[in-house]
């Protein structure tokens, strides 16, 4: 009997779940704290805005969770989509191609430098850390190169800022939500399909459980680590794509330090930087954590540096109760 | 089938070896540890490629150059270390690589986990295995694990199955049903290859056995015609080289260390025994007994699950390798290279990395003169082959870098040294001045646990020799009674059968 439920609690306590009802009840909890210290945090527009922050760091978030479960790192999301939203200024405000063409410009090229990176890593055997390092300022470079140093505007074509920030509910009270935001709901939804549903989710976690176990079983490892670094890169040229009608422009110094975000907001929603556990929920719901802590201490007037260092700090913490739960697991 | 048989000529792992399985056969695979028993069966899965010789499958020939290559013919392979994706369920391991899918086109790309589970779920009511196709491979034990594996190997319509040491990590009760198992598949007409170092366990499953030593092929015998003896003697094999123990005189009746009930998880099962001044007291078994695990509690680099260290007759509590390091107990890894060397730094350092803050003055200044002095001590002491004291350790013979740990563990006032292999990796001249190395502390009074896997270096260096097998202590054989024999016999008991020998 006693063994039965102990073994219930076990199989309770076990698993990223965990961390993703552990993250939810985090991101609650902020809510209801930053409420109570500020009226003005439920108001609509502030939520809007925390969404709308949450839209560009949930789009790179959701590439990386893919390859941080085969166990890899990609720390070149943020200046991939740098140079993806520089592509597509360069196709509609410099070469005035249509607009959809630059937005496919933008995810293409996202999912380029992912190819190139997966081919660094699958074929040329150089670590996921140092290859995809090479690749932030490879991107980096290029973006600045392409752009000439200077940020590209859209003003010859609004509607593409209007597709980012108009709303299809516009004049519905309370669903006026940008489309931003719903984009990366969209993308969330096909992430988690194409993670728990085809063939390359199965072997991203197969990969991150046991690579050598999934080589030997006749899993052609190098072609499907290529795909998932690939996938990867379009999501970062979605997220690119969408922070250029967001802003208007393409700002080519812009995009360092975003792939930390992104990699904060997979951990914190319990993808184990071990590989081989994650989920999309999760990586959503940190993404919410991290924009909302950084919108709750704006309005409670804390400074821009002390927001960083929070941020940091929450890092550490949900990393170091990732590894508390797991030394627990392996010592039954 | 009518077997497969296969040489090659080479001067590696394998030697002009042969092979021949029959359909519905269980065939074992004998030999000591390195004989290379894993590493032809996995020339036969395409995990290594051969050097030459054929592998005639069906009595057509065959090359096997990956494992997928092997999978096609039928022929699968149960790794020792079992190769599950523990994230993943039963199910989605075992159609790992060809999962069943929703359709063509792009629907291929989408998984049909249903027809998974449900193809599973048969899979396993078939093979009488009772487990749930969606649990997660990580939660089942080491015995359903396994049970997965080879219902994997199963569903892959493998004729030949090649188990390696299936039964190292299973209780009697798992082995049992691990047994029907294999009797099941043989009935079917599958040949099966069983690995093991269980030679009391052969009589019970395999039809016939053949040993291997050195990477040579050395004769198959049927099981009912071979007594157990018979195949210890073709396994061991090579005459004892040196005959003359070089065992120094008997060390005093004063008891340095004792240990009494060290327990700790699967690894070491109720461990006691003591160690006398002077000693050199060899630990043998095979791979994977507990040796080690045995010595890094001793060290502190693991935690106990249970029992008692005494040193001196004294209780002591040890957490670290830094409390045994501060009792005076020197651990010389198997491993130099990765846990005893800082390789890259000089020798003179390498020599004083255990005892550095002795060496040290105000402010944290290391003191130059007396290091210099003391490293250059035991580098003439020991006979340490090195141009400088600069010189990098990593530029040193094996047998050379060596003695460097040891001269590590002298500086620290080492009383009691655990020497795990530590002839490993080192050519034949510089093996005996090593074991010249130890007779002398043993006679200056240090006390020597010496692990190891060369049976004739065991019978040649130790006063007692203890032998364990699967965590326990089988046997205790003083140096005069000990046989290569002797030893492989408690190395391969199961723990029931040596209790009722030892009473």
């Amino acid at each position: 009997m006693a063994v039965a439920v102990a073994e219930r609690r076990r199989s309770l306590v076990r698993g990223d779940a965990v961390q993703r009802v552990l993250a939810f009840g985090a991101l609650i909890t902020l809510f209801i704290v930053f409420s109570l210290a500020s009226p003005n945090f439920l108001q609509f527009d502030n939520v809007v805005g925390i969404l709308l922050a949450t839209s560009v760091n949930g789009v790179l978030a959701l590439g990386v969770t893919f390859v941080i479960i085969t166990g890899g790192i990609d720390l070149s999301v943020g200046t991939v989509m740098t140079l993806s939203a520089v592509m597509t200024g360069v196709f509609v405000t410099s070469w005035h191609l249509p607009l959809p063409l630059g937005i496919l410009a933008g995810l293409v090229t996202g999912g380029l430098a992912g190819a190139v990176s997966g081919t660094v890593i699958a074929k040329m055997r150089i670590p996921p850390f140092i290859a995809t390092l090479g690749m932030l300022n490879i991107a980096k470079g290029l973006a600045l190169v392409i752009s000439g140093l200077k940020p590209i505007y859209f003003n010859d074509t609004p509607e593409f800022n209007r597709l980012a920030m108009g709303s299809i509910a516009a004049g519905i009270p309370l669903l006026e939500i940008p489309n931003a935001v719903l984009v990366l709901f969209v993308a969330a939804i096909i992430a988690s399909l194409i993670l728990t549903r085809t063939v390359l989710g199965r072997y991203a976690f197969a990969l991150g459980s046991n690579e050598e176990a999934t080589r030997l079983s006749g899993v052609n490892v190098a072609n499907w680590k290529i795909a998932i670094y690939t996938l990867a890169g379009i999501f970062s040229g979605l997220g690119g794509v969408l922070i250029a009608a967001r802003l208007n422009s393409a700002q080519p110094a812009l995009g360092q330090g975003y792939e930390l975000d992104a990699i904060a907001a997979a951990v914190i929603g319990g993808t184990s930087l071990s590989g081989g556990e994650g989920s999309i929920l999760g990586t959503v719901i940190g993404a919410f954590i991290i924009s909302t802590l950084t919108n709750g201490l704006r309005i409670m007037s804390v400074p821009q540096e002390w927001q960083t260092v929070v941020t940091g700090a929450i890092v550490i913490l949900a990393v170091y109760l990732d590894i508390v739960r797991r030394g627990q697991s392996s010592s039954h | 089938m009518e077997g497969i048989q296969k040489s090659f000529p080479g001067v590696h792992a394998l030697d002009d070896t042969h092979f021949e399985l029959r359909a519905g056969e269980v065939h074992a695979l004998c030999g000591e540890n390195g004989a290379g028993k894993s590493t032809m069966m996995k020339v036969l899965a395409g995990i290594y490629p051969k050097d030459a010789g054929r592998i005639l499958f069906k009595g057509v020939e065959v090359e096997i150059p990956t494992p997928r290559a092997a999978r096609d013919l039928g022929i699968s392979i149960i790794h020792q270390e079992l190769s599950l994706m523990r994230h993943l369920t039963v199910a989605q391991n075992i159609f790992i690589g060809r999962e069943p899918r929703r359709g063509a086109g792009p629907l291929r790309f989408l998984l049909d986990d249903d027809r998974t589970n449900q193809q599973t779920q048969e899979l396993l009511d078939r093979l009488n295995i009772k487990l749930d196709a969606r649990a997660k491979a990580g939660e089942l034990t080491v015995a359903m694990q396994q049970m997965v594996e080879i219902a994997r190997a199963l569903s892959l319509n493998t004729e030949v199955l090649i188990m390696d040491e299936p039964t190292a990590a299973l209780t009697d009760t798992e082995i049992a049903a691990l047994f029907v198992i294999i009797r099941q598949l043989k009935s079917q007409g599958v040949g099966v290859v069983h690995i093991s170092h269980r030679l009391e366990e052969l009589k019970l499953i395999a039809d016939r056995v053949t040993v291997m030593r050195d990477g040579r092929y050395v004769d198959t015998v049927r099981t009912d015609e071979a007594p157990i003896d018979r195949i210890i003697s073709m396994m061991v094999g090579r005459t004892i080289f040196e005959a003359t123990p070089e065992v120094p005189e008997q060390p005093s009746p004063e008891v340095v260390l004792e240990v009494r009930g060290l327990n700790r998880g699967r690894t070491v099962k109720d461990v006691s025994f003591k160690l006398y001044r002077g000693e050199i007291l060899g630990f043998a078994g095979l791979v994977g007994a507990g040796r080690t695990e045995v010595a890094r509690l001793i060290f502190g680099a693991d935690h106990l699950d249970s029992g008692d260290i005494l040193l001196g007759g004294k209780h002591v509590t040890i957490h670290s390798p830094q409390d045994a390091v501060a009792h005076g107990i020197g651990y010389l890894s198997e491993d130099r290279k990765r846990f005893g060397l800082a390789l890259g730094l000089d020798v003179e350092i390498n020599t004083l990395l255990a005892s550095l803050d002795h060496y040290v003055g105000v402010l944290g200044w290391v003191q130059p003169a007396r290091t210099r002095a003391t490293a250059e001590g035991y580098v003439r002491s020991l006979a340490i082959k090195t141009p400088s004291l600069q010189q990098k350790v990593k530029n040193l013979s094996g047998g050379n870098q060596q003695k460097v740990v040891v001269g590590k563990w002298l500086t620290a006032d080492s009383q009691i040294l655990i020497f795990d292999e530590p002839t490993r990796g080192i050519d034949v001249g510089a093996k005996s001045e090593i074991y010249r190395l130890l007779n002398t502390l043993a006679q200056q009074g240090k006390s020597i646990i010496m692990i190891s896997s060369d049976l004739p270096e065991v019978l040649r260096m130790s006063h007692r020799i203890l032998v364990m097998c699967e965590g326990r202590i089988t046997g205790e054989l003083k140096s005069g009674e000990a046989t290569q024999e002797a030893i492989m016999q408690y190395a391969t008991q199961r723990a029931q059968l040596a209790t009722v020998q030892g009473n």
